[in-house]
């Protein structure tokens, strides 16, 4: 089995939620606090959100979409937001642009209903984040998938749905260190493509683990 | 510690089996930079609450993580209490009219509690309004102190909340069980929520045996749907609402109800509220209003896990424990929007939410009309609480906001 010199070190993640001071009781107020919350606030409520509830596998995507929904009963519109998917983003700044896009337009076309109060508010939060080494690496594809294995969920998130914000490009820490670092391009781009929305981690965490093996048994 | 302290201890690795050994081995790597730093807990009462019954099982676990966790549960008098009891009421939205003797009594006792507690750990987490004012004993620049409420203040008394607000807002931080209880405050406000131990008595799996016998013994048929909500016999629960909901429900479906909660003898009037259930109850066989000791977790455990639907029909809400409680369980839950119920009931996916008796009472009957829904919520609320509201979760948030803080400084 090949090694390679950069070895993959695997870190865990914790996020504190921060109470934001916006709070949003209409559409209209909704889109007020999408374009003036911190970057922080669009990350709690979309890629943080995913992480957390990953075993809802059907109609869940973000919060805002959540809250269209069930609060406000603006199908259309939740179906929309919730159709945005982060990993088409690289940045916290596109994504906002395209959720104010959507609610904005919504507004604009349907004004009586950006008026309408919604049965409950939605209270703008951020995630505050702190990240732990694991004292774990791995040099060789056996290593990786013993680490991968034993990750546990936050880990998993971290490295396979939030770095892409870190990472600026579009693809996943496993697959970039599988590319870049194993030279295993095929297995990277496999792996990256395992829906995050369809899949809770532990049955994408599966799926990985499964690629992986195959890739194993060419060796 | 200033009383004594007898702590249930279940070793860290025992929730390895619920949670994975991933999350065990990150609650200690999250704990490692954090290995001998001291953390004082100060709350106002040892046994009895559910914040006693949160620490009395998070500071064993700490404790395994070789950090230096105490637990210091803050003394008063008889006058002490009935004012801080007020206070919690009016926080609350009770209404009360504050005296300035109430303020002297409050004051005079956190002067005493300063001399007699330590107060010189790192990180110092101040539970609720009782010890609120003990943030006088810091030192300058030296620990990080946090309040940590656990009452809803969206509603609460202005001249309470002002005499306190000069306290909190001297903290690095506070932390609330909701976005919707937070205040304006010019210091950081965290998202902190309450946690079921699924090691307890409340939560531990129970042999079948055990449950087909306490159904016996409250007279419920275990054939038949059983509709359940368990809360103390307060209006704030609405169990009146919830036997106006169940009629409704009854027409379509051959069910019973059980209202159980702790003994309202003890409680004027929680007496009151009982009689007001068992007016409204009618001799109807099939309604159980059912007085529990106040201490009866195997009892609680075993109806909810008897239950068909579990319902938390409260008009109020702190957090509502009781709701995780049942989705642990794996229970289908209907619950009113109110108070922390939406964080752990998100609609139609871990639970369902009405905000009327006929909204309670249609969303029963399409549960019982679809079992299979009912049990896909029931399996999504149990993955909810697993991912977010166990003990172990709550211990990592509290490592996390450690870290948080000391990061600042």
């Amino acid at each position: 089995m090949n090694a390679v010199e950069t070895a993959f070190d695997f870190v865990t993640v914790s996020y504190l939620t921060r109470i934001g001071n916006q709070s949003a009781g209409t559409l209209t107020e909704l889109l007020t606090g999408l374009e003036h919350c911190s970057d922080a606030s669009i990350f709690h409520h979309t890629f943080q959100t995913l992480g957390t509830h990953h075993f809802l596998t059907e109609g869940f995507s973000n919060d805002f979409a959540q809250w269209v929904l069930a609060d406000t009963n603006r199908n259309d519109l939740a179906e929309q937001l919730a159709a945005l998917d982060i990993r088409d983003y690289v940045s916290i700044a596109a994504l906002r642009r395209d959720l104010c896009r959507l609610v904005g337009e919504f507004c604009t076309a349907f004004p009586h209903f950006a008026e309408q109060s919604a049965l409950e508010r939605f209270y703008f939060c951020e995630s505050v984040e702190v990240t732990a080494p694991l004292g774990r690496s791995a040099r060789t594809l056996d290593e990786f998938r013993d680490g991968i294995a034993h990750l546990s969920h936050a880990g998993f998130y971290f490295h396979f749905i939030s770095s892409r914000l870190r990472l600026q490009l579009q693809t996943n820490d496993f697959s970039y260190w599988l590319a870049g670092g194993l030279g295993l391009a095929s297995l990277a781009e496999n792996i990256n493509h395992i829906d995050i929305y369809t899949n809770t981690l532990d049955s994408a965490r599966g799926k990985l683990l499964r690629l992986i093996d195959r890739e194993r048994r060419k060796a | 510690m200033s009383e004594a302290l007898t702590l249930t201890r279940i070793p860290l690795d025992d929730y390895a089996g619920l949670r994975g050994a991933g999350e065990i081995e990150e609650l200690r790597a999250l704990a490692k930079p954090l290995r001998g730093r001291s953390i004082e807990m100060i709350n106002s009462t040892a046994i009895g609450g559910g914040v006693a019954e949160i620490l009395n099982r998070l500071v064993p676990l700490a404790e395994e993580l070789d950090l230096h966790f105490k637990w210091e549960v803050m003394t008063g008098g008889e006058d002490f209490f009935d004012v801080t009891k007020s206070f919690h009421n009016a926080l609350h939205g009770a209404p009360y009219h504050a005296s300035l003797r109430d303020f002297e009594i409050f004051l005079a006792y956190t002067e005493r509690n300063r001399a007699a507690l330590p107060l010189d750990s790192e990180f110092v987490v101040i539970h609720d309004p009782q010890p609120a004012a003990l943030i006088d004993a810091r030192k300058p620049g030296s620990n990080h102190w946090v309040w940590r409420c656990h009452i809803d203040l969206s509603h609460a008394n202005r001249a309470v909340w002002d005499f306190l607000e000069k306290f909190v807002s001297r903290y690095d931080g506070a932390m609330f069980s909701s976005p919707e209880f937070s205040r304006q405050l010019p210091i950081p406000q965290y998202l902190f929520y309450p946690a079921i131990d699924p090691l307890s008595e409340k939560n531990q799996d129970l042999e079948p045996e055990f449950i087909a016998q306490v159904l016996a013994r409250f007279r419920i048929d275990p054939m038949r749907p059983i509709l359940t909500q368990i809360s103390r016999f307060d209006r704030l629960k609405d169990p009146v609402g919830v036997i106006r909901a169940y009629r409704i429900v009854k027409r379509y479906f051959d069910c019973q109800l059980v209202l159980a909660g702790g003994s309202a003898s003890d409680d004027p009037e929680g007496a009151i509220v009982l009689k007001e259930v068992l007016r409204e109850a009618d001799n109807d066989p099939d309604i159980r209003a059912i007085e529990l000791p106040a201490w009866a977790p195997l009892e609680v455990n075993a109806l909810q896990r008897a239950s068909t639907i579990v319902i938390q029909k409260s008009l109020r809400e702190g957090f509502g424990l009781t709701v995780s409680e049942a989705l642990w369980k794996k229970k289908p839950v209907v619950a009113s929007a109110v108070g922390g119920i939406p964080i752990q009931i998100i609609h139609k996916h871990t639970g369902l939410l009405a905000h009327s008796v006929e909204g309670t009472a249609y969303q029963i009957r399409f549960l019982l009309s679809h079992p299979e829904i009912a049990a896909k919520l029931g399996e999504h609320g149990h993955q909810h609480v697993k991912e977010n509201f166990l003990i172990t979760q709550k211990l990592k948030r509290y490592l996390t906001l450690f870290l948080t803080l000391a990061r600042r400084s």
